[in-house]
């Protein structure tokens, strides 16, 4: 029978990237939710993890979040949905998230149930195929459509989900999902469309829930938020004994990092925000109707991110505190350049320096030019095809700050304070080289859908 | 003419990536008051942002007053990706500072 309301549960807005904070979750829990809900991943930390196939988030808060979300919906026997494991959806982040369940449940000896999980990636070849055929893949914000060049230089690429396997999922009988990279919005908003719900309010819902306690106020992360949908409306409340979900703070939330405050695109449409209307239900719960779902005409598009290495790489650190140093530090930095290309003229190699106190966080934006600082940190960035050429031109690129030769200097005994006199190895660079999305026949045709028993 | 900063009327001053490619900017206001004040100023426009930032407004991909929310949000496309080579903010969150100090005329 289809129910006349709906609840979902949803702990962390990037599940395990910090620790789901526990009192707020319990109080959700013990008010029986229908689903237990979070997304775990994000394009936001960058191209490494994609691209060397690991995770940004710790594996013990990833266990602690998915042991909550287990106990809690196994003990109430309802689903648990998860989606984008382990921060990027790749293949083996999924099976690792499976095996976390696994080994979860026979640490509590759970009783029998099913675990349904599904893959995101992409084969190189199935889109070389497509674009050898004619087949543009779009670009997206104003990137141009994807060459075969940039293909080639992807290491890993992962197609963004949107409702289908998750759906595909639950039509199994899957009691827990784990998904690989999928949209945020869809993790909700796919069990509120299996439950008869019309997809203005799923989607709606999704959106709204994909954070957590972001869409609540006063500001505080990973706490638990409910979304409670009829066919007319979407009601979120914060569990947290001090947050609330207010007009101000869920309209808020809807413009968070995007873009458009007013339009989200999935695979299978766009959900259009325009005429939302935020009322303020009770003194916890912001109630919102108006959003409208606008299928896509035609074939389904699906995001595509995809992302390459570029070389090894090492980093330095060097400090300055000699003012007439600083003044000149432009000089110093042209000085170290010269040392490197003079060692590697002809070879592969990258350097970058962001100088700390000046402009190294906002680079060409800082509007900010005369630099006031009294003292100045240098991050010294060395990348190459080996690790060996990468460490050396790291370490020139660090040492001859040291070395630098200004005509006027006092101290002629060395021109930078090191905290380590050595570079240290870090992640290969890689690139995010797709941002794109393909068209296809079947939603589903670029991603499986599994299930296996879990449980004694 | 006296002149207030952002700083002093706004709840929120934030910025964050919008994807792979571009980091968002939200001004958010508490009051409607406030918002009114500064939407109709003509202090902050994508001309007011490009000449902030040293930027061409090309750059600025959306300039948006958002209602419901009492905010004004734009985005700029970044010239490299996020994380790429040479990378001083992965999540594009320290990039608002500027926006503090422009001046409000009331």
């Amino acid at each position: 029978m289809q129910k006349e309301t709906l609840r979902i549960h949803c702990s962390n807005g990037h599940l395990g990237f910090a620790p789901t904070k526990e009192e707020s979750f319990w109080i959700g829990a013990r008010t029986k939710p229908d689903y237990y809900c979070c997304d775990s991943g994000s394009d936001d930390i960058g191209p490494v993890p994609l691209g060397a196939d690991k995770c940004a988030s710790h594996r013990e808060w990833q266990k602690h979040d998915l042991e909550l979300m287990l106990l809690a919906s196994r003990q109430q026997g309802v689903p648990m949905v998860i989606g984008s494991s382990g921060d990027t959806g790749s293949n083996s982040r999924v099976d690792m998230y499976v095996d976390f369940i696994r080994e979860i449940a026979r640490k509590h000896k759970m009783k029998k149930f099913k675990l349904a999980y599904f893959y995101s990636e992409v084969d190189k070849e199935y889109l070389r195929k497509k674009m050898e055929a004619g087949e543009a893949i779009e670009g997206l914000d104003s990137r141009s459509n994807l060459t075969l060049e940039e293909l080639d230089k992807t290491d890993r690429i992962v197609a963004v989900a949107g409702v289908h396997p998750f759906i595909k999922a639950l039509e199994m009988g899957a009691d827990v999902i784990i998904g690989g990279r999928s949209s945020d919005a869809c993790v909700f908003a796919a069990p509120a469309i299996y439950e008869g719900f019309p997809e203005d309010i799923a989607y709606y819902c999704g959106k709204v829930l994909e954070c957590a306690s972001f869409c609540a106020e006063p500001y505080g992360a990973k706490e638990t938020v409910i979304g409670t949908i009829t066919k007319n409306d979407v009601k979120v409340t914060a569990m947290h004994p001090e947050q609330r979900c207010t007009v101000a703070s869920v309209a808020g939330h809807a413009m968070y990092e995007r873009s458009n405050p007013y339009y989200e695109h999935v695979a299978g449409g766009m959900l259009d925000m325009k005429d939302c209307v935020y009322e303020q239900y009770d003194e916890k719960t912001c109630r919102i109707t108006g959003a409208k779902f606008v299928p896509v005409e035609g074939k389904i598009k699906v995001k595509l991110e995809g992302s390459g290495k570029v070389g090894e790489r090492y980093l330095g650190m060097a400090g300055v505190r000699d003012p007439y140093t600083i003044k000149h530090i432009d000089e110093v930095i042209k000085w170290a350049k010269d040392q490197v290309e003079e060692r590697f003229a002809g070879k592969e190699y990258q350097l970058s320096y962001r100088i700390f106190g000046k402009n190294g966080v906002m680079g060409d934006l800082e509007p900010v030019k005369e630099s006031k600082s009294h003292e100045l940190m240098i991050i010294v960035e060395g990348v190459a095809p080996t690790k060996e050429v990468a460490e050396e031109v790291a370490m020139i690129g660090m040492r001859q700050i040291f070395y630098a030769r200004l005509p006027e200097v006092k101290g002629t005994a060395g021109t930078a304070a090191f905290v380590l006199d050595e570079v240290v190895e870090v992640s290969p660079a890689y690139q995010w080289t797709m941002n794109h999305i393909v068209t296809v026949d079947d939603p589903m045709e670029l991603f499986k859908v599994y299930t296996t028993e879990i449980g004694e | 003419m006296k002149t207030v900063k952002l700083v002093d009327l706004a709840k929120t001053i934030r910025s964050k990536n919008a994807g792979t490619d571009r980091i968002t900017f939200d001004i958010i206001f508490r009051e409607k008051e406030n918002y009114d004040l500064v939407r109709k100023s003509g202090a902050l426009t994508k001309g007011a942002i490009a000449k902030l930032f040293d930027i061409p407004e090309s750059r600025i991909v959306d300039f948006v007053e958002f209602g419901p929310a009492f905010a004004i949000k734009f985005t700029i496309n970044r010239l490299v990706p996020s994380g790429s080579f040479g990378e001083g903010d992965i999540f594009g969150c320290q990039q608002y500072p500027p926006l503090l100090d422009i001046e409000i005329p009331v």
